[in-house]
């Protein structure tokens, strides 16, 4: 349901300073509440602001439906990392700026009245950055959506692995997608949708991996830093270089979707891609618990027709 | 409830933040530090084909991932190694300019993981084990790699590695930069020799981004920990080889034969294990990486629509304009593209 705003005439020098945010892409003087009813999407040229992460949750979900899991869990400090500020300094800033304890949030809810599983990450805090926590809440996700059978939807707001967590951060993009690959050996949906910006090490992981890739129109979708594509490599970048049209163009993205009609798509796909599942009381004894060594060895039986069903129990 | 995992130390039992330093660095662990990275990136340290040259008694390499070419900076193939047979995947430099410049500096293309996840796949159907000889600064960052899907590549190979029904024994030999080493270097057990290095980011992108230049890069080598003995106890990297003396680049056959023997040991090890246990301690190991702490708390309320919350982020993050006095640039909105966190 897209919202058409009125345009308005600006008056800059009636209202206070905080009312409006310019658009970066188009100049336009924008009045905040428009803004956010439109779901901060630009009136304008179209251009999508970033959302938090409780916001694209209450963008995304059914009213009411959302169960955060794992709201305590905190990153240490590993490496005692110290730059021009200590690490535990930028993420008691980070805390203090965002209300988030690290840069994505996990949890059940449904979409459409179907139960899934969704992990929402958050640029605001300290750039999306995937160190340990991030990682731990996209592994518990995939597997509580292989325990439950219901489909995992992401929402990738990224700059990458969290440097101050060194090589414990590039050990998550193992973690997150063991736990994703499993999920699609069982036959459990993952719908990765990549916002503004999903670049370096959480695109080359799970992002990636979706059964289905979902792109907000024009979000900068990368490995490599554009500046050290520029950089390091002569010649010019191509035409939208990195941009999700870019990528759908070269078949790493299925949809680019606006804004206004993601969860409108995204309700269609859940329908589309999983079977209709019993409430949420089913995961209290329905469903067999996933116990991973016999699955593993299901898994070279998993090719034979008639015991494809297996699994299922 | 506290609980403390920083990688799978504990076996080792020390807290990852007092890690004893090099017992014969000099008084200056930066430059220290600095004097490995240069001798992780000598390009006279022995690859992929100078080891096999001198552990494997024959070796054919394939060539191509089947959808679009050959890629010069990975080599893959099928190998004997003391009567064992193996797949064998690796990076390649040249020691020589020209050499160097036909294998891109090491840096593979989106080919070149798709060549090591075609053979990687071989060795299973096949039932071989696979060794894998790490040495990279990066997959190539160009936007030839980017159009080919180098992100997708290396996010299907790491998929790939972490389910593969035979065993995987990774060795780190130089260089471990970032995603473009970890593509294949997701093993059963991760070996490093003495003077490798791995990191999330080159110490020079680490330095640009956190301290705005390129010129703190050994202050961030330092930082990140990136040497093979604190990879060792972080618990990333399982066993670190010993090297000659004065370097691997000093003495091919003392290095390739202490390699050698390594990878077998492991191989003999891992080769008796079953291998739905195999692959499931895999997991474990990578699951059990990272360090974090469970607080108690309650969930955060989700707000009903977009508003206060916002607002604040904006304001704090210097997003919002004044509508008085704003110019049509301004220097730094809240929507420009992203300080970059990894390369
Ligand atoms: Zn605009």
């Amino acid at each position: 349901m897209p919202i058409k705003l009125p345009s308005f005439r600006q008056r800059r020098d009636t209202y206070p300073s905080d009312l409006w945010t310019q658009c970066p892409a188009c100049q336009e003087m924008l009045f905040n509440k428009q803004l956010e009813k439109a779901l901060r999407v630009c009136s304008n040229c179209g251009h999508h602001f970033r959302l938090s992460a409780p916001v694209r949750l209450n963008l995304l979900l059914d009213p009411d439906s959302f169960v955060e899991q794992d709201p305590g869990l905190q990153s240490l400090d590993p490496l005692g990392f110290v730059d021009l500020k200590a690490y535990p300094d930028r993420v008691a800033a980070a805390q203090a700026t965002t209300g988030l304890r690290d840069a994505a949030v996990w949890g059940l809810g449904s979409i459409g009245g179907r139960q899934v599983v969704i992990c929402v990450m958050d640029f605001s805090f300290m750039g999306g950055s995937m160190g340990s926590v991030v990682g731990e809440k996209v592994a518990r996700s995939a597997e509580a959506a292989l325990d439950r059978r219901v489909p995992l939807v992401i929402v990738s707001a990224s700059g990458g692995a969290r440097m101050q967590e060194g090589t414990l951060s590039l050990m998550q993009l193992v973690k997150t997608v063991a736990a994703t690959e499993r999920l699609r050996l069982a036959g459990v949906p993952l719908i990765s949708v990549m916002s503004d910006p999903t670049t370096g090490g959480v695109f080359a992981s799970f992002a990636a991996l979706g059964d289905v890739n979902l792109a907000e129109p024009n979000a900068l979708i990368g490995f490599a830093g554009a500046r050290v594509s520029a950089g390091t490599i002569q010649g010019e970048l191509p035409e939208g270089f990195q941009r999700s049209e870019f990528l759908f163009n070269h078949g790493f993205v299925d949809r680019v979707v606006h804004r206004s009609d993601l969860r409108d798509e995204l309700i269609r796909l859940v329908a589309l891609m999983a079977p209709e599942v019993p409430d949420a009381s089913a995961d209290n004894g329905n469903i067999p618990a996933f116990r991973p060594l016999s699955f593993l060895s299901a898994l070279a039986e998993r090719v034979i027709p008639e015991s494809g069903e297996a699994d299922r129990g | 409830m506290v609980d403390r995992l920083i990688g799978r130390t504990g076996r080792r039992g020390s807290s990852a933040t007092d890690l004893p330093r090099e017992p014969e660095s000099p008084a200056d662990p930066t430059a220290a530090v600095w004097a490995r990275v240069q001798l992780a990136r000598n390009l006279h340290r022995p690859r992929t084909l100078e080891l096999l040259a001198l552990i494997a008694a024959d070796f054919v390499e394939l060539h191509g991932d089947r959808f679009f070419g050959d890629d010069p900076a990975i080599v893959a193939g099928l190998a004997r190694i003391d009567g064992r047979r193996v797949v064998v995947v690796g990076q390649q430099k040249g020691a020589e300019t020209d050499e160097n410049i036909r294998r891109n500096f090491g840096m593979p293309h989106p080919e070149g993981y798709r060549k090591a996840m075609r053979v990687m796949e071989l060795g299973e159907r096949l039932g071989l084990p696979i060794v894998t000889f790490v040495d990279v600064p990066g997959a190539h960052p160009g936007a030839d790699s980017e159009e080919r899907g180098i992100a997708e590549a290396i996010a299907r190979s790491i998929a790939l590695m972490t389910r593969l029904r035979t065993p995987i024994v990774t060795v780190i030999t130089g260089e471990g930069g970032s995603g473009g080493a970890l593509a294949i270097a997701v093993g059963d057990v991760v070996l490093a020799l003495e003077n490798a290095v791995y990191s999330v980011i080159s110490p020079e992108g680490c330095a640009s981004i956190l301290w705005r230049t390129p010129d703190q890069a050994p202050a961030a080598a330092l930082a990140m920990r990136m040497t093979a003995a604190d990879q060792l106890q972080l618990g990333v990297v399982d066993e670190v080889i010993p090297e000659p003396h004065n370097g691997a680049h000093t003495d091919h056959p003392a290095t390739a034969a202490m390699v050698k023997a390594a990878v077998l040991r492991h191989l003999d090890a891992l080769e008796r294990r079953p291998l739905d246990e195999l692959v499931e301690a895999r997991y474990r190991r990578y699951r059990a990486l990272g360090a974090f702490t469970t607080i108690d708390v309650e969930p955060a309320a989700i707000p009903e629509r977009p508003g206060f919350t916002d607002r604040l982020r904006n304001l704090l993050g210097g997003a919002t304009r004044a509508a008085t006095g704003t110019g049509p640039n301004p220097a730094r909105s809240y929507d420009e593209p992203p300080a970059r966190e990894e390369v």
